[in-house]
């Protein structure tokens, strides 16, 4: 049980409070509600790319930082296709500190050229580390353009590609911050050893004064239900060949997507799971196989990946998968299958607890669903799941016609 | 005197100013209760917080290097979890997924641990499956050739990543043929074999080897039902465990460079062998790291991220080893900024070597220091973690003590001694992968 308390400025800003006092520390962790979603099809990689710039100084303070450091505080921040957020750790007697820094990039940045210049290049690289310089690094920015032909998932939060992050301007830059980074777009969460009085205070003096900004309304393009089996094969300079099998699925607020939750957990959570049991140590089929979903806010992704052993065609990795997947649309999971997900669940909520950010940060995602206490009630959706609806939703999204398979093909040297 | 208005108006706030900040005054660590087994084993409790959860480590020193069958120690602690003469791989994994447990197995340089991280309420049912593995591990010879394989394929994949390569050829360079330096290929899986394990196992995992640290809201009776499973029939066998390790040689040559004539990056890891924790100078030396490479405002990180651009991430730090340390710097740049960051590099350390650090730069690293110390006491794990820091290396609770003085007092002569002591680029031992 996370106890919070919560306020909203009349500038719009949400302000959730939870008092933590075993510890010495606070956190301040800000969710700007804008992601990749949100991005201009022609400038793609721009959320992300801006998450960087929120660090080059802004009107009043040249440096973030710097003043952080220097009292005992460190901080991060990372964007998805969804949201942004930014988070603050620091000792609680410093915690105005944090307010000050986090209320003047809000207020405005000090956009500078030679910080976008830079923080261009970072991008860049970071795009190479993590995108182009590793085996599979390119993956998801092959999937998501099979799965997604709409809505804008269809591209990866680091952008479409290297040329619409050298292109950014400092115009784009601008325009951006101020379509979305409003204190109405926002809701902050602070934790820890603090109270709700110093937290409203604070919040009034160092945030009362931003003006609200326009509200941005999301309109999206929606996603077309996927009614056509999609196949990609590529030759690539990996070790091994892998395949990827995608199929859509609901979005976060749907109600399946806490069967979703459960039904990829059987399958693919831990050792005891059926992909594990079955393809990697009875079968001997792949050397690893996960499944997983993407869990975005918009219609998700829920993903198989395995790589087969050398001496396995594609055909029969890809078969394998299908049959287990036949199996779990054909029979109910028993119940003590179900029992199994649904305490390591329960039991996977309880020590999130043991961390004063993933609180913070739990907080601050519930809120944006909707209600910041539903992070209370989560593990009571996953007890009420029944193995006829995970039967029911294993037959919805395992469909050959809502499949994108993508396959590695190791070119041999 | 308009600004003298400004600050009076209750109204405005001045955002150029900084709040008013207060340093870090003590450190409250928490200290384990102690209790030995009759069979020798030692078991520390950390017993804090309101979940009713636990965390239980077994920790075992790893067994003498033997490089004719370099895989054993790594071998045998990742295989614990496959199969014990009364339980199967798929019953030990049934049994604690189904409990809602985590069950960890973790190969260091100097010790193998076994984790069990479990809600309280169960204990009682995952507790005994612990045990077994323990104390009765069989390594079946089909587990086994499935470990071998699947780990030569993962192999595969992590030796096309620079950065991978780079930290293994360094390990090589400065460790030699240890367990530090070990750097596995395809065909040293070859050298393991069941009758080895199975030895390695029984001399390695007994009492008298073994550490337990448990963290959690121990109550009573769950620290009793822990040390009641450990203590009566686990027994030592006659074989005495060999922790021993052989001495470390470095290589005489000092660069070391892999050709990826099509990499968009170049990884890069230099550094050298240097003191572990158990040194005085170590905690000044971890200033000093901090200055220059561990943290996000670091001056290398403020020189080749922030100001030329050149990678998405560079930093430094200090390993400290059972027998050994070292110092390091890695990161991977743009395939055409690889020889410019060398430069960079080495401008770096000269400026520590050769210029003060300035007052205000000092008094930043201090405060963030302190406060990434007592931000790392996040909950009742994070000071079990501490004091296995101090346990191994045999230091006692008066190192932290150390620590904080050493951070909030060191001067920045003595920084610029340490850094002309400790730090020679051109003895560095430089490793880069890609294109150079």
């Amino acid at each position: 049980m996370v106890k919070f308390n919560r306020f909203t400025l009349d500038n719009g800003l949400r302000v959730i409070v939870h008092e933590d006092h075993t510890t010495p520390m606070a956190v301040l962790n800000i969710l700007y509600d804008v992601g990749a979603r949100d991005e201009n099809p022609e400038q793609t990689g721009f959320a992300h790319l801006f998450e960087h710039l929120m660090f080059g100084g802004s009107v009043n303070i040249p440096t973030y930082d710097e003043p952080l450091q220097r009292v005992g505080g460190e901080n991060n921040a990372f964007t998805s296709n969804d949201i942004t957020n930014y988070y603050i750790t620091l000792p609680s007697s410093n915690i105005e500190t944090a307010f000050w820094l986090e209320s003047d990039r809000m207020l405005s940045l000090a956009f500078s050229k030679k910080s976008l210049e830079v923080q261009r290049n970072v991008v860049i690289e970071e795009f190479k580390q993590r995108y182009l310089n590793q085996p599979y690094g390119d993956v998801w920015l092959k999937l998501r353009p099979m799965v997604y032909k709409e809505h804008p998932y269809k591209w990866a939060t680091i952008g479409k590609e290297i040329k619409h992050i050298e292109d950014a301007k400092i115009e784009d830059v601008k325009a951006f911050f101020k379509k979305h980074y409003t204190p109405q777009n926002a809701i902050m969460v602070v934790g820890g050893d603090i109270t709700l009085d110093q937290v409203k205070q604070f919040s009034e003096k160092w945030f009362g004064s931003i003006p609200a900004g326009e509200k941005y309304v999301r309109n999206l393009p929606q996603e077309p239900e996927q009614h056509d089996e999609r196949r990609q094969t590529v030759t690539a300079k990996v070790p091994l060949n892998d395949v990827y099998i995608a199929f859509q699925m609901g979005d976060r607020m749907d109600e399946s997507y806490y069967v979703a939750e459960l039904l990829s957990d059987v399958l693919s959570r831990g050792n005891s799971s059926r992909l594990y049991r079955s393809l990697v140590k009875e079968k001997q089929i792949f050397s690893e196989v996960h499944a997983y979903m993407t869990g975005s806010l918009d219609k998700g992704m829920f993903v198989f990946e395995g790589k087969p052993l050398e001496n396995i065609s594609i055909e029969t990795a890809e078969a394998a998968i299908w049959e287990e997947l036949e199996k779990i649309k054909t029979i109910e999971i028993p119940a003590d299958e179900l029992t199994k997900v649904q305490n390591k669940t329960e039991s996977t909520m309880i020590f999130s607890e043991m961390s004063l950010l993933d609180k913070a940060m739990n907080l601050a995602q519930f809120e944006l669903l909707g209600d910041a206490d539903m992070l209370n009630h989560e593990t009571e959706k996953y007890l009420k799941v029944t193995a006829a609806q995970v039967k029911e939703l294993a037959n919805k999204l395992f469909r050959k016609d809502n499949s994108s398979t993508l396959i590695y093909l190791a070119e041999k040297a | 005197m308009p600004n003298y208005l400004m600050t009076n108006d209750p109204m405005t706030i001045d955002r150029k100013q900084a709040p008013e900040s207060k340093g870090i005054a003590n450190i409250n660590l928490l200290k384990p209760e102690h209790r030995e087994l009759n069979n020798g084993c030692n078991v520390y409790c950390f017993n804090s917080g309101d979940q009713e959860l636990v965390r239980i480590e077994w920790i075992f020193g790893n067994q003498r290097f033997n490089p004719e069958k370099p895989l054993l120690n790594i071998a045998v602690n990742t295989m614990l979890t496959e199969g014990t003469n009364t339980l199967t791989q798929a019953q030990i994994s049934d049994k604690v997924d189904f409990y809602g447990a985590f069950l960890q197995v973790d190969y260091g340089y100097d010790n193998s641990t076994v984790t069990l991280y479990s809600l309280n309420k169960h204990l009682q049912h995952t507790l005994p499956v612990l045990k077994d593995i323990i104390t009765d591990s069989v390594f079946p010879e089909k587990e086994l050739e499935t470990y071998i394989r699947n780990q030569q394929q993962k192999l595969q994949v992590s030796l096309q990543k620079n950065d991978y390569i780079a930290r293994r050829n360094f390990n090589k360079a400065i460790y030699g043929d240890t367990l530090y330096g070990l750097g596995a290929d395809a065909e040293t899986y070859k050298t393991l074999h069941r009758e080895d394990m199975l030895l390695h196992f029984k001399q390695m995992y007994q009492p008298t080897n073994c550490t337990i640290i448990v963290s959690g809201k121990v109550e009573p009776q769950i620290l009793d039902l822990i040390t009641n499973t450990f203590d009566s029939d686990w027994k030592n066998s006659t074989i005495r465990p060999d922790t021993s390790q052989p001495g470390i040689t470095s290589a005489d040559e000092r660069f070391f460079f892999t050709e990826k004539p099509e990499a968009l990056q170049s990884a890069i890891r230099m550094g050298k062998p240097t003191i572990n924790r158990t040194h005085a100078d170590f905690p000044y030396l971890q200033v000093l790291n901090t200055v220059l490479g561990g943290y996000f405002g670091s001056r290398l990180m403020a020189n080749i991220r922030e100001d030329k651009g050149y990678t998405y991430g560079i930093g430094s730090g200090m390993s400290s080893l059972k027998h050994s340390g070292a110092w390091f710097i890695a990161t991977e740049v743009g395939a055409d900024v690889c020889k410019a960051t060398l430069t960079e590099i080495e401008k770096e350390i000269n400026l520590l070597k050769t210029e003060l650090i300035s007052e205000e730069e000092l008094s930043l690293v201090r405060n963030y220091m302190m406060g990434s110390l007592l931000g790392s006491l996040e909950n009742v794990f994070s000071h079990a973690d501490k004091f296995k820091n101090l346990y191994f290396a045999g230091l006692g609770y008066d190192y932290y003590d150390r620590y904080v003085d050493a951070v909030k007092t060191v001067s920045a002569e003595r920084l610029k001694d340490l850094a002309n002591q400790y730090l020679d680029f051109d003895g560095f031992y430089k490793v880069i992968v890609g294109k150079y």
